[in-house]
C-alpha cells in the first residue's frame, strides 16, 4: 500500500540552528501518528513543514503520492488544527467553517452540506450562529476541528490542540479526536508533550529531541521496548529506574553493579547476550511486592523512605543496599516510611542499555 | 514502489526550499514602497543640511536640492551667534541655553514626582485614588487652550509667572497624566510579592520606593526621559505664553528668527537654525532607538 | 492592600501626600481650570477678566467671526483629511514592515524620526521645501514643465494642504509604529490558519486582522483627533495663518485673542468650543472602552 505521508530526508535550519535532521518518515493510510517530545525539539516544526508553512532546507515532502515540498499549504490536502485554536473572531462558528470554502469558489450548497455535516460530527449545530468569544475551549477546539473537517482532506495535522484545556476538557477532547479518527479514518498527525494523549491515541509514536526522531513504533513497543535510554526514560510516569553497572556473560546473563548482582538469565537481548558497562532500567509498575513476588526471580530488601497515596495506587520511594527505587503498590497498601520490605522483579520485563551508546542491547 | 521514481536522482523532482526569485514581484512592490517612502521622510532632512551648507548666491541660483558647490560653515555660525529675532541679534545660542534651563529642571522634577505617584497609585491605593487619577487621564485630552489662562491667574497669585519656575510647574503639570500612567502602570506589573515581602520586613512607603522599586525600574526611567527631554525640548505654547522673552525657549526664539519680516531673508541661515534646534531631539532619537519607541507605544498622548 | 479602618483618613499618609500634586492638578487645574474657562466665557471680559454676566453673547460673536468659521472649516478639512491619509499610510506601512523585511530597523527608524521633531521645526522645513521660487515649483519648472503650479503657501485655496504635507510628514510615523504593534500582537497561528485555507494575503488583512485591530483603531483615532483638534504651532511656523486667513486654526484663534487681541471672552468662548471638540469624540470612545467593560 502506498504511503499517505513521506518524508524523505528532510532538514530545516533557521539559520546556523538546525532544527530537524534528515528525517525520514513514511505513514501509511489512516494513520494515527503522535509527534512526541519534550519542548523544543522540533515538533511544531516539522508539523508546519509538512503543513507548507514553513519552507524546508532540503529534502522532500509526498503526500498522497504527490511531491508536495514546494505547494502551497490549501493545495496539499492537509487541515490543521491549532494550540491557540486560531478561530477567526470577528466570523460566527458558520463564518469560520465556510470562509476557507468560499474563498474557493466553492457552490454555496456545497458549503452548506459540508458545514452541516462537520457540524453534525462534532455536535456544535447550536453553536452555529456564535462568535468564538461566547464559546467555551472545548468548543472553540471543535470548531477548530471543524474547519478542518470542512476541507475535506485526506490529512489532518494536529499541533498540541488540548493544551489549552483543563484537565478534564482535555480527556474528553481526547476520547473524541479518537472516535472521529475512526469514523473518518483519515491520516493524523499529532503533536504533544503529553504522554497519555501520545500512548492512548496513537497507532505509531515518533519520540522526537533534538530534531532527530528515537524512536518510531507503536505505544506498546515503545512502552515496553524503548529503542533507548532516553524513550526508556522519556516514557512512563513515574519514569524507570535505572541501575548502573556491567553486564557479565561469561556463564549466565549477570548484572553486577557496586553493590548488588543477579541473574538476568530470562532478558531477551536484542542481538543475543552482549556485555560490558550498561544501565539496568526496570519500570515502577513492574516492581512487584507481596504475593506476586513469587513470580519475581530476582528480589531484594527494601527499605522504604517516602510513600505517596494516589488514589488509584500508591508510589512508594525506597532504597536498596542504599541505591534509590521506586515502585507501585496498591492503592489500599498500607505502607509507612521506615518499613522494611521485600520487592522483587522479572528481568524479563526489563530493559537494559549499553552504557556508551545509550542503545537498547 | 513510488521510490524507485523520485529516490535520490530525480533531480526535476521539487527538492529542498522553494526556489524564490530574488527580484520576485511582491518584493519589488515591498522594497519599492518603502525606498519611496524612506527617500520621502528623508528629503527635509537632507534640504535642511545642503541648503545650511551653501551661500545665498548659491541659493538663488540653483535649486534646493543640489548638494553645496562650495561648503560653508558660516550661515551654522550666524545663527548661533548672530542671527536677529526682531528684538536682539545675539543668535540662538540665546535660546539653547534657555531651553537647557528649562528642560533639566522639568524633567527632573516632572519625573520625581510623577513617579512617586504612580508608585502611590500601583501599590498603595487609598480611597478615591482611581477617581482622581480617571480625571487627570481625562485632562490629557482637554486642550491646552481651555486651561492656559487660568494657569496665568495661579501662576499670578503665588508670583511665578514669566518666571523659569512658572514654567516648570507647567511642564510637570502637563506631563503628570502621561508619565504616572507610564509609571503607575510599571509598577503595577512588578511581582506583588516582592512589595509584600518588603512590607512583611516592615519597610515603609519611601524605603520600599528607594530601595526596590528604583533599583527594578531603571529601563522605565530612561523612557520617562526621553519622553519629557523630546517634549519640553519641542515645546513652543508653554514657552510664549509663560515666559518672557529674556527666557524663551529655542523653538520660539527660532520661530522668531525665522519668521520676523525684517530685513533680507536669509535661507541658510534660518536652516541651520532649525536644524540646530532640531539636533538635540535626534541625537536623543537616534541614540535611543527603541526606547524612544517604547516610550510613545506605551502611552501616544503628545500633544 | 487598602485595608481601610474607620479612621482611614490618617491611614496611608505617605501615599496620599505623594498623591497631592496629582489632585491638585487633577482637581484643580484640568477641572478648575476648564470650569473657569467655560464660566468665563459668559461674561464680557476684555483686557481682564472681569465677571459681567453676558450669556451666550461671546459665542454669537465668534460663529458671526469669518475667521472663526474659516478656523472651523480649516480643522475640518485638515482633521478629515489627517486622519484618513495617515490611517491608510500608517497601515499600509505597518502592513509592509511586517512582511519579515530586511532592514526594519532602518525603515522604522527613518519614517518615525520626524516624529522626535518639533512642530516649529516640521513647519519651518516644509515652508521651504514648498516656497514657490526655490522650492518643488521651481525644480519641475526648471525641467521643463514651465506652466507647473504647486505654491500651497502662497495660494489660499490650497494652501491648508500644504500644512497638510507638513502634519503628515511629521505624524505618520506614530501611526505606523501603534498600528505594527497591532499587528505583531496578533496570533500568528490566525496567519497560520489563513494559510492553511488559502486565503490570500491581502483578504486576510481585509477580513481577519483588520476587523481584529478594532482596539488599536480605535485608541489610536482618538489619540490622533485630539492632537489635531490642539494643533497650533505648525500654523504658526509654517504660515502664521496666511495668505490671508487661509490657515487659520482654533487654537491660533484662542491664543490670538487671549494674549494679542486682549478679548479674554472670545479666546475662553472659542476654547470652550475647542474642548466640546474634543469631548464629542473622547466621551463616546470612554464609553466604549470602559463603560463597556465595567459591565461586562
Ligand atoms: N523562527 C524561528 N527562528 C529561529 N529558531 C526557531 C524559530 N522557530 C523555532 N525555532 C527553534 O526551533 C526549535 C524547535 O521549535 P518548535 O517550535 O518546533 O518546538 P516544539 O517541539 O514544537 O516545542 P513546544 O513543545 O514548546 O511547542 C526551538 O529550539 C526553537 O527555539
Ligand atoms: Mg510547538
Amino acid at each position: 500500500m502506498e504511503s499517505s505521508i513521506s518524508i524523505r530526508d528532510l532538514s530545516l535550519s533557521f539559520g546556523a540552528v538546525k532544527v530537524l535532521r534528515n528525517l525520514n518518515i513514511e505513514i501509511g493510510q489512516g494513520e494515527f501518528l503522535v509527534l512526541l517530545g519534550s519542548s523544543g525539539c522540533g515538533k511544531s516544526t516539522l508539523l508546519n513543514c509538512i503543513a507548507g508553512l514553513l519552507d524546508v532546507t532540503d529534502g522532500q515532502i509526498f503526500i498522497q503520492g504527490k511531491n508536495v515540498t514546494w505547494a502551497e499549504p490549501s493545495d496539499r490536502g492537509i487541515g490543521m488544527v491549532f494550540q491557540s485554536y486560531a478561530l477567526y473572531p470577528q466570523m460566527t462558528v458558520e463564518g469560520n467553517l465556510s470562509f476557507g470554502l468560499k474563498n474557493a469558489g466553492m457552490a454555496k450548497d456545497e458549503i452548506k452540506k459540508r458545514v452541516a455535516r462537520a457540524a453534525e460530527i462534532l455536535q456544535i449545530e447550536p453553536l452555529l450562529k456564535r462568535k468564538p468569544a461566547a464559546l467555551s475551549g472545548g468548543q472553540r477546539q471543535r470548531v477548530a476541528i471543524g474547519r478542518a473537517l470542512v476541507r475535506d482532506v485526506d490529512v489532518f495535522l494536529f499541533d498540541e490542540p488540548l493544551s489549552n484545556l483543563d484537565a478534564k476538557l482535555r480527556a474528553d477532547l481526547r476520547v473524541e479526536i479518537k472516535r472521529l479518527h475512526q469514523r473518518l479514518k483519515n491520516t493524523m498527525i499529532y503533536v504533544t508533550h503529553d504522554q497519555v494523549e501520545a500512548l492512548t491515541l496513537a497507532d505509531r509514536i515518533a519520540i522526537m529531541k533534538g530534531g532527530n526522531i528515537q524512536q518510531l513504533a507503536s505505544p506498546n513497543e515503545i512502552y515496553n521496548k524503548p529503542a533507548n535510554k532516553y524513550v526508556a526514560d522519556f516514557i512512563g510516569s513515574p519514569s524507570m529506574n535505572f541501575l548502573e553497572g556491567v553486564i557479565d556473560i561469561s556463564g549466565a546473563p549477570q548484572f553486577n553493579s557496586d553493590v548488588m548482582s543477579f541473574d538476568i538469565s530470562g532478558y531477551e537481548f536484542v542481538d543475543g547476550p552482549t556485555g560490558g558497562p550498561a544501565w539496568f532500567g526496570i519500570r515502577p509498575e513492574h516492581i512487584v511486592t507481596g504475593e506476586l513476588l513469587a513470580n519475581a526471580p530476582v528480589q531484594f530488601d527494601a527499605e522504604v523512605e517516602l510513600v505517596e497515596p494516589m488514589g488509584s495506587d500508591t508510589l512508594v520511594w525506597a532504597k536498596v543496599e542504599g541505591v534509590p527505587m521506586h515502585f507501585r503498590m496498591d492503592g489500599q497498601a498500607e505502607v509507612r516510611s521506615g518499613d522494611q520490605m521485600r520487592i522483587g522483579f522479572d528481568p524479563a520485563r526489563a530493559n537494559i542499555f549499553n552504557k556508551e551508546t545509550e542503545l537498547r542491547i | 514502489m513510488a521510490d524507485t521514481a523520485v529516490h535520490p536522482a530525480a533531480s526535476s523532482e521539487p527538492r529542498g526550499p522553494k526556489p524564490r526569485k530574488k527580484l520576485s514581484r511582491n518584493n519589488i512592490i515591498i522594497y519599492g514602497t518603502l525606498l519611496v517612502v524612506a527617500f520621502y521622510y528623508l528629503l527635509p532632512l537632507y534640504v535642511m543640511v545642503v541648503t545650511s551648507l551653501k551661500g545665498m548666491p548659491e541659493i538663488r541660483l540653483g535649486n534646493i536640492f543640489s548638494p553645496p558647490v562650495e561648503i560653508t560653515f558660516e550661515p551654522w555660525v550666524k545663527a548661533w551667534s548672530q542671527a536677529c529675532t526682531g528684538l536682539n541679534c545675539d543668535g540662538l545660542s540665546r535660546g539653547f541655553w534657555n531651553s537647557i534651563r528649562i528642560t533639566v529642571p522639568s524633567v527632573i522634577v516632572s519625573i520625581v514626582i510623577a513617579s512617586v505617584n504612580g508608585y502611590a497609585l500601583a501599590n498603595w491605593k487609598f480611597k478615591g485614588a482611581d477617581a482622581f487619577f480617571t480625571i487627570l487621564i481625562f485632562g490629557a485630552f482637554i486642550p491646552y487652550q481651555v486651561m492656559l489662562y487660568p494657569i496665568v491667574i495661579m501662576l499670578r497669585e503665588i508670583g511665578l509667572y514669566g518666571t523659569l519656575w512658572g514654567l516648570v510647574i507647567v511642564h510637570t503639570i502637563f506631563g503628570m497624566p502621561i508619565l504616572t500612567l507610564l509609571f503607575r502602570n510599571y509598577f503595577t506589573s512588578l511581582p506583588e510579592e516582592l512589595f509584600k515581602a518588603a512590607r512583611v520586613d516592615g519597610a515603609g512607603f519611601w524605603r520600599i520606593y528607594f530601595q526596590i522599586m528604583l533599583p527594578m525600574s531603571l529601563p522605565i526611567f530612561v523612557v520617562a526621559m526621553i519622553l519629557q527631554v523630546t517634549g519640553i525640548w519641542n515645546d513652543f505654547l508653554f514657552g510664549v505664553v509663560y515666559t518672557k522673552p529674556d527666557l524663551y525657549p529655542m523653538t520660539v526664539q527660532l520661530n522668531n528668527i525665522v519668521n520676523s519680516v525684517q530685513g533680507v531673508k536669509e535661507y541658510n541661515v534660518n536652516m541651520a537654525a532649525t536644524l540646530l534646534t532640531g539636533l538635540v531631539p535626534l541625537v536623543i532619537y537616534f541614540v535611543s532607538g527603541k526606547l524612544f519607541v517604547r516610550g510613545i507605544a506605551a502611552g501616544a498622548v503628545k500633544g | 492592600m487598602s485595608s481601610e479602618r474607620p479612621n482611614g483618613l490618617f491611614r496611608n499618609i505617605p501615599a496620599k501626600v505623594a498623591a497631592i500634586p496629582m489632585i491638585i492638578t487633577a482637581l484643580v487645574v484640568f477641572m478648575g481650570g476648564s470650569l473657569w474657562t467655560m464660566a468665563y466665557s459668559l461674561t464680557k471680559s476684555k483686557l481682564l477678566p472681569k465677571w459681567k454676566f453676558v450669556g451666550l453673547d461671546q459665542y454669537e460673536r465668534l460663529w458671526s467671526t469669518k475667521r472663526w468659521v474659516v478656523s472651523i472649516e480649516n480643522l475640518f478639512i485638515y482633521g478629515v483629511c489627517m486622519l484618513i491619509a495617515s490611517f491608510v499610510i500608517g497601515f499600509i506601512l505597518a502592513a509592509l514592515m511586517d512582511q519579515k523585511i530586511r532592514f526594519e530597523n532602518t525603515f522604522r527608524t527613518i519614517i518615525l524620526y520626524p516624529f522626535a521633531l518639533s512642530f516649529i521645526v516640521t513647519g519651518l522645513v516644509w515652508q521651504w521645501i514648498l516656497n514657490p521660487e526655490f522650492g518643488i515649483q521651481s525644480i519641475i519648472r526648471g525641467l521643463g514643465f514651465t506652466s507647473f503650479e504647486f505654491d500651497p503657501l502662497y495660494n489660499a485655496d490650497i494652501a491648508i494642504y500644504g500644512i497638510l504635507i507638513a502634519g503628515l510628514w511629521q505624524g505618520t510615523g506614530l501611526i505606523m509604529v501603534l498600528m505594527l504593534a497591532g499587528l505583531r500582537g496578533i496570533d500568528q497561528e490566525i496567519w497560520k490558519a489563513a494559510k492553511v485555507d488559502g486565503i490570500p494575503t491581502w483578504k486576510t488583512y481585509l477580513f481577519i486582522v483588520i476587523p481584529m485591530m478594532r482596539p488599536v483603531f480605535i485608541t489610536t483615532l482618538v489619540l490622533v483627533a485630539a492632537s489635531i483638534v490642539k494643533v497650533y504651532d505648525l500654523i504658526v511656523a509654517q504660515t502664521g495663518g496666511g495668505p490671508g486667513i487661509s490657515t487659520e486654526m482654533p487654537a491660533k484663534y484662542v491664543y490670538d485673542y487671549m494674549f494679542g487681541g486682549q478679548n479674554l471672552g472670545q479666546g475662553f468662548a472659542a476654547s470652550t468650543m475647542m474642548l466640546l471638540a474634543v469631548l464629542v469624540v473622547v466621551i463616546p470612545w470612554a464609553y466604549l472602552e470602559f463603560g463597556g467593560k465595567k459591565r461586562g
